[in-house]
């Protein structure tokens, strides 16, 4: 056996560990979907889609996508304090990995409801987005958005008596800059097609970067005092 | 860990180490210090803090008052590094249920930074008498086995510091002795703490402490 | 202890400059008087927020159980200051835009403060254990700190985000509004005696928490 300090690979093999945990249990996605298809379908069922401007639109997809995201992002980190698992990954893992690790896996599990929402209500709402390319770009933006900022909001709340009232009244304030470009740039991508699109999305876009950038660095910075508390 | 063939000394200094809670104080002002080839053997009534001590070692816990150090080779080990230099073995300590346990030590294995082949995860199942049990999930396994799974996770990258907080809970006579066995022969190239109750465990012990006196 | 004295005076005349001095704003009239304690108690929650996120810091750096009181101390005051910057917001803009509420980029900003001062208490009182309760609330602080510049800055520089709130800066406010000499003399009488009171409570409930051993002892090393 030989010894090396990969970040990189460490993380991976938290993110393959939930993965497979995940397929073998289904704890995390069937409930997800089940919510979020159930949310889309309240929202469907409530509004008239031709009543509604492009903007309406968004926002609603969005709000069943935050939700989506409130119901389910948190339970990575809070299965392993249920299951008493977390003592074994602490003894033997970096703070850095385990962060990276369950990141990376709340951008998958995010993914995969977003992958199966987003066409789900372009056909229920009987929209075509003027724009796919950048529809599809707002979507996995804004996506990784929800998930640089929910990851780490995770870990405290699974150290905390964990309500699950708690994990959404921590996370929205923080997610509100990424929701809110998220559903600017998806707005101009049902409106519009390029470049007039494109323009008008562009600081959306910029804004979407930049926040996932600036969450998961500071998360970084911080994780190790949730993480080791 | 080994230069040259031949093993550094691992230290362990406990420097008048206090822990409160509250207006509780569980521990009061322990010191002690153990060395590589030495056992510290922790005793008390329940409650009297023997695991808080053993996580305090750990650095789980912050002490109210005191340090702890670790040295190797007489530098000093920073906390970061804790993962590497400690074995850890106590009833709080959980697998994950849905995965084998080849796949447990395996992931363990991988998030340390080592490169682990199957042949070593076997022969350390053999070792602790779980061979051929290694494609079973964790969840199948008996208390019994589970507490032998944990010395493969807690020796599997050949720590300098033992941590053994009930060395022999949930095992058969048959366990016992393999613990006993397997504490004897880690002794030599190892610093080893146990927390217990036992009194077998305790004569191992070349210090021990006597807590909630 | 002569400086609370100082204070209440200074404050006093604050409010009398505000009614008397400073002349009503030809547009709005006599509604106008609210700038005077809006703008201020907006300012002071900003402050109160920047001095959580800074004994957040301290706590995670040192762990002295006196900073994290500080921080949940200085955010108490934050949220109270919170709640008068938004009502008293939201009775100027009924005044002079027609709505009580808009939603417009300094509105949300405002409303958002709020609920991350609500976010970090509903924490607090989620964890049992103190040095737990400090690290989390700690981080939390520090998060919503990073965060809030860009929901200040940056979403409203947006071009498509169309504002309520003039744009220039607190000294003059466009439209039918203009800053009399008089009215700029006592807002900034107003931000630095609201800045003093934010002080002296502060430094009150710190002083009531020490007495009353809320503050365990200071932990030596």
């Amino acid at each position: 056996m030989t010894s090396s300090s990969n970040w990189g690979s460490e993380s991976l093999a938290v993110l393959w560990k939930d993965l497979l945990s995940e397929f073998r249990t289904r704890y995390s996605l069937s409930a997800v979907l089940l919510f979020s298809v159930t949310a889309l379908a309240v929202v469907s069922f409530s509004v008239s889609p031709y009543a509604l401007d492009p903007e309406a639109k968004a926002a609603f997809l969005w709000i069943v996508l935050f939700f989506s995201a409130m119901s389910g992002l948190s339970r990575s980190f809070v299965r392993e304090e249920e299951t008493r698992t977390a003592l074994a990954l602490r003894l033997s893992a970096s703070a850095d990995a385990v962060y990276m690790g369950k990141l990376l896996f709340n951008i998958v599990l995010q993914s995969a409801v977003a992958a199966i929402v987003v066409p789900l209500f372009l056909l229920l709402m009987d929209t075509r987005p003027a724009n796919p390319a950048l529809l599809t770009a707002a979507t996995a933006l804004g996506t990784l958005a929800l998930a640089s900022s929910s990851t780490i909001i995770a870990a405290i709340v699974s150290r905390a008596n964990a309500k699950g009232a708690l994990f959404a009244v921590l996370a929205f304030p923080l997610s509100l800059p990424g929701l809110s470009s998220a559903i600017g740039a998806t707005a101009e991508a049902l409106r519009g097609s390029m470049p007039e699109a494109g323009i008008g999305a562009a600081g959306d876009i910029r804004v979407l970067i930049a926040y996932s950038a600036l969450m998961i660095a500071a998360s970084l910075l911080l994780f190790d005092y949730v993480w080791n508390s | 860990m080994t230069t040259d063939g031949k093993t550094e000394v691992f230290e362990l200094v406990l420097e008048s180490v206090s822990k409160s809670y509250g207006a509780r104080q569980v521990l009061r002002s322990v010191s002690a210090t153990v060395r590589t080839g030495q056992v510290l053997a922790i005793t008390g009534p329940n409650g009297s803090g023997k695991s808080t001590l053993i996580k305090a070692v750990c650095r789980l816990i912050r002490p109210t008052h005191g340090r702890i150090l670790w040295k190797l080779g007489g530098k000093e080990v920073p906390a970061e590094a804790g993962r590497k230099v400690i074995g850890f073995v106590s009833p709080d300590l959980m697998f994950y249920d849905e995965l084998t346990a080849a796949e447990n030590l395996r992931f363990f294995a991988q998030v340390r930074g080592m490169k682990i082949a199957d042949e070593d995860i076997e022969s350390a199942l053999d070792s602790l008498h779980l061979g051929g049990r290694g494609s079973d999930v964790v969840g199948s396994y008996s208390s019994g086995m589970k507490q032998r799974l944990k010395y493969a996770y807690a020796l599997q990258h050949d720590p300098p510091l033992l941590l053994l907080d009930e060395p022999t809970a949930n095992l058969d006579t048959q366990g016992v002795s393999l613990v006993h066995d397997l504490i004897e022969d880690s002794k030599r190239s190892k610093c080893i703490v146990i927390a217990t109750n036992e009194p077998e465990e305790v004569g191992l012990g070349d210090i021990v402490i006597k807590l909630g006196e | 202890m002569a400086a609370k004295w100082f204070l209440g005076v200074w404050m006093i005349l604050v409010i009398l400059g505000a009614f008397f001095y400073a002349p009503a704003s030809l547009g709005l009239g006599q509604i106008s008087r609210i700038i005077f304690f809006h703008i201020p108690t907006a300012w002071v929650t900003v402050l109160a927020f920047l001095m959580c996120a800074i004994y957040s810091l301290r706590y995670l750096k040192k762990r002295q159980p006196g900073d994290d009181m500080a921080a949940s101390v200085s955010a108490e005051l934050g949220f109270l200051f919170c709640i008068i910057a938004t009502v008293s917001g939201s009775i100027f803009a009924k005044a002079t835009w027609g709505s009580y509420w808009n939603w417009d980029p300094r509105e949300t900003s405002i409303f958002v403060l709020l609920l991350i001062y609500g976010a970090y208490f509903a924490l607090r009182t989620s964890v049992d254990e103190p040095e737990r309760r400090g690290s989390l609330s700690a981080v939390y602080a520090l998060l919503a700190f990073v965060t809030v510049p860009i929901l200040v800055f940056v979403v409203p520089r947006i071009p498509a985000v169309q504002s309520l709130h003039p744009s220039e800066s607190v000294v003059s406010t466009g439209g039918e509004f203009t800053m009399d000499g008089r009215m700029l003399t006592v807002l900034l009488a107003s931000l630095a005696g609201f800045t003093g009171v934010l002080a002296w409570v502060f430094s009150l409930r710190m002083r009531a928490a020490r007495l009353l051993g809320t503050i365990p002892q200071r932990k030596e090393d």
